[in-house]
């Protein structure tokens, strides 16, 4: 075991460091003053889009994983925006480098990386969840049109996007996984709809988004006709990377502790507290066994040797783990932690409350919790498949 | 930067597996658990042929010369056998109060032939480090040691004894000083009170020496829970694999699945954590007692979860005797709570990062 850095990572460490401190200006709380110009600035100096290739509008740096973890944790270090993070840039930007056309690359990548086109995720249908593949959102063959029709759910950004990546079934005969496709459409074509749906923040953070004969071209399949099972898989395994990332629970962690050092019941921190100090420490346990954890993969990763089981638990104990922070907060808030919206009595601007519902919705989306448990004792302790209903 | 064990403390994971996998099965440890035997020698002697004894001791006193990490390393294997050493306080703890406190002739006097495993060293530090019960406690006076410790480490039998005093300085004494053994609920791993009435006792001189052991003692104890959580999992998953009930193997419903999946989505985390740990003791000096303090409560609180879950998954054979799971059950119990529980261990990790009085 080796944790030092080599003088050359020192070195580009302290770059970061330079970048972030001459760019301080650019940014307020870890918001930027102006999302597309910062996005732009990461990107010509190689803080987003970082292994994109250049002719993708990428910065084209070989891929270092080592690199790209020192510029996170620079980041959060200093409380730095880390530019443009939505679906389009995490999950459709990836799944179009390994199997997009070479027009399709050259269309999307470039303005999805820059923030001038923002995409949804049109996965899940009221009936297809955790069983996606049974996805019932039907595209008919018109010509050189396919004309889709159906229904999906739980789409964020629905009502800003200017596009979709959607999943349809075009082979209505095939087996259920090999019968859907994986397909791109501007929202403003005719027969969409959305409708907000409000949640327990009581922000609308995602939509309905309804489809009647929507006239999309054949030509915007991602993936070939009835392969779009296998590429949605290859932007889960992104998403799924994204949800669990222990740099931003530490950063958490260091907030709530900030909180109970600086907020007092009756005179008394929060932190003197034997009982919520106990609890405190118990997940600051957890975060460091994340954290250290993530530094495995990282490992693993660098050195090309499967992580296994190491990798299969970040997604189920990071999203809990964030949970249970948020969940802390509130505890030690007390009363406080039952006010939101708005008014002077709030901490955080009801950031704690805000992320204890929203957390929920993280532990469920990108499979669930159970989701994930069936594939770490399936994948990673080789335990049986339950056997299908049809053959029980 | 690399995370992750060398090719030579893999090898040194492997080696001391399959030591102890021949030198101490399931039906070795039941005889000596069983009290069929004072003293489990001869599993010691065997692991002495691997340099086991000398870990820690440096190379020009006949040992290895390796750091908290490979101990650590080895700890887990012999957690995950339940093997009856002397290993936590003959080749950890009283090998670092040596080399930390020791005189160059108290060093030459014992390093070499605890590395050999010729003699053995008890530790009884328990007081000093997580509070007196019942009036225990010991007090220097003129070079000789008076009361007794409880929850003497490794201390029954052995040639040497490291002691902290009610101040928490570290003596060394030697026979004649009477044990007796604590029946408790972990016959793998006996534990002594240690009586002294006028025992000669030798200074070691650091202060810190004391905080150093219980550093070590934590990472060790930490990572002989990893083990037997680790073993109690991949029993449970075997079993789950072969018991059949309502014409199919537990395995493959999904209630018995994720008990699994929990147990393994707690325990490799925690393999990091306590990898850390050892790394943090032996190269990062400023985070050690804070990491240390972590993997003690935090793989007390796994391994608690591991051990019933795991008896869970087996049904009710898992309760027996027969089978003998709860020798990991125990040593489990055992290890959460010797050298400090996890509310008080978690209570320094607040103290130590100035986040408790």
């Amino acid at each position: 075991m080796d944790l030092t850095l080599t003088p050359e990572m020192a070195r580009f460490r302290d770059e970061v460091r330079a970048f972030l401190q001459a760019h301080r200006s650019e940014y307020d709380a870890g918001q930027p003053k102006d999302v597309l110009a910062w996005q732009r600035l990461l990107i010509d100096n190689g803080y987003a889009a970082r292994t994109i290739p250049k002719a993708y509008g990428g910065y084209g740096a070989e891929p270092d994983i080592l690199k790209s973890r020192i510029i996170t944790e620079e980041f959060i270090r200093a409380d730095a925006p880390r530019g443009i993070a939505n679906q389009g840039v995490s999950m459709l930007v990836p799944t179009l480098l390994e199997v997009g056309s070479e027009e399709q690359k050259k269309q999307w990548i470039g303005p999805t990386l820059r923030g001038e086109v923002i995409w949804c995720q049109g996965y899940s249908e009221p009936g297809a969840g955790s069983d996606l593949a049974s996805l019932q959102t039907k595209a008919i063959e018109a010509g050189d049109d396919f004309l889709i029709s159906g229904q999906k759910i739980w789409t964020s950004t629905a009502h800003q996007a200017d596009m979709i990546f959607c999943l349809v079934r075009t082979e209505p005969d095939a087996p259920k996984h090999e019968g859907i496709s994986y397909i791109l459409f501007p929202m403003t074509t005719p027969g969409i709809e959305v409708r907000p749906l409000t949640t327990m923040t009581g922000h609308a953070e995602f939509n309905e988004v309804f489809f009647t004969d929507v006239r999309v071209p054949k030509a915007n399949v991602v993936g070939g006709r009835g392969r779009g099972w296998f590429v949605a898989n290859t932007t889960l395994k992104h998403e799924r990377g994204m949800l669990g990332d222990p740099n931003a629970t530490e950063a958490r962690l260091n907030a709530l502790i900030e909180l109970m050092k600086t907020e007092t019941v009756g005179g008394e921190r929060i932190i003197d507290n034997p009982l919520f100090r106990d609890r405190l420490m118990q997940l600051q346990a957890r975060v460091f066994a994340m954290k250290f954890n993530g530094m495995r993969l990282l490992t693993a990763a660098q050195t090309g040797e499967g992580a296994g089981l190491a990798g299969l638990v970040v997604k189920l104990q990071g999203c809990e783990l964030n949970h249970q922070i948020a969940a802390l907060a509130i505890d030690a808030l007390g009363e406080l932690g039952i006010l939101y919206h708005d008014g002077p009595h709030l901490r955080a601007r009801g950031n704690w409350q805000r992320n204890y519902m929203f957390d929920l919705g993280l532990i469920i989306g990108g499979g669930t919790a159970q989701i994930q448990k069936n594939i770490i004792s399936e994948r990673g302790l080789g335990m049986p498949r339950e056997p299908s209903p049809a053959k029980a | 930067m690399r995370f992750a064990l060398s090719e030579d403390q893999k090898m040194l994971q492997a080696s001391v597996g399959k030591a102890i996998a021949d030198l101490a099965p399931l039906d070795r440890v039941r005889r000596y658990a069983e009290g069929k035997e004072t003293i489990a020698a001869d599993i010691w002697a065997g692991l002495s042929d691997l340099g086991l004894p000398g870990l820690m001791i440096p190379e020009a006193h006949g040992g290895l010369g390796l750091g908290l990490l490979e101990a650590a390393v080895a700890a887990e294997a012999l957690g995950g056998a339940v093997a009856p050493t002397p290993f936590l306080g003959s080749a950890v703890l009283a090998p670092l109060a040596l080399t930390l406190g020791g005189t160059p002739e108290q060093q030459a006097r014992w390093l070499p032939k605890l590395a050999s495993g010729e003699a053995t060293a008890g530790v009884c530090i328990a007081e000093a480090v997580a509070g007196a019960r019942d009036g225990a406690g010991v007090v220097a006076k003129d070079g000789r040691l008076e009361g007794f410790c409880l929850f003497g480490l490794d201390a029954q039998d052995a040639d040497l004894l490291v002691v902290a005093d009610r101040d928490g300085k570290l003596w060394l004494a030697e026979r004649p000083a009477e044990t007796a053994v604590m029946s408790s609920i972990d016959e793998t791993r006996r534990l002594s009170e240690v009586i002294f009435a006028g025992t000669p006792a030798e200074p070691l001189a650091s202060n810190e020496a004391l905080t150093r052991l219980r550093d070590a003692a934590w990472v060790v104890l930490a990572a002989e829970m990893l083990g037997a959580g680790q073993t109690m999992l991949e029993k449970a998953v075997a079993y789950a694999k072969e018991r059949k009930q309502f014409g199919r193997v537990i395995g493959s419903f999904q209630a018995v699945k994720h008990l699994c999946a929990e147990m393994a989505a707690e325990l490799e985390p925690a393999r990091a954590l306590v990898w850390y740990a050892a790394y943090a003791f032996d190269h990062a000096p400023e985070e050690a007692s804070l990491m240390a303090a972590h993997a003690k409560a935090h793989l007390s609180e796994i391994g608690r979860f591991v051990a019933r879950t795991s008896t869970e998954v087996h049904g009710g054979i898992g309760m027996t005797d027969l089978l003998g799971l709860h020798y990991w059950f125990k040593r489990l119990g055992q290890n959460r709570q010797l050298l400090g529980g996890p509310e008080k261990v978690r209570e320094y990790a607040a103290r130590v990062q100035g986040l408790a009085a």
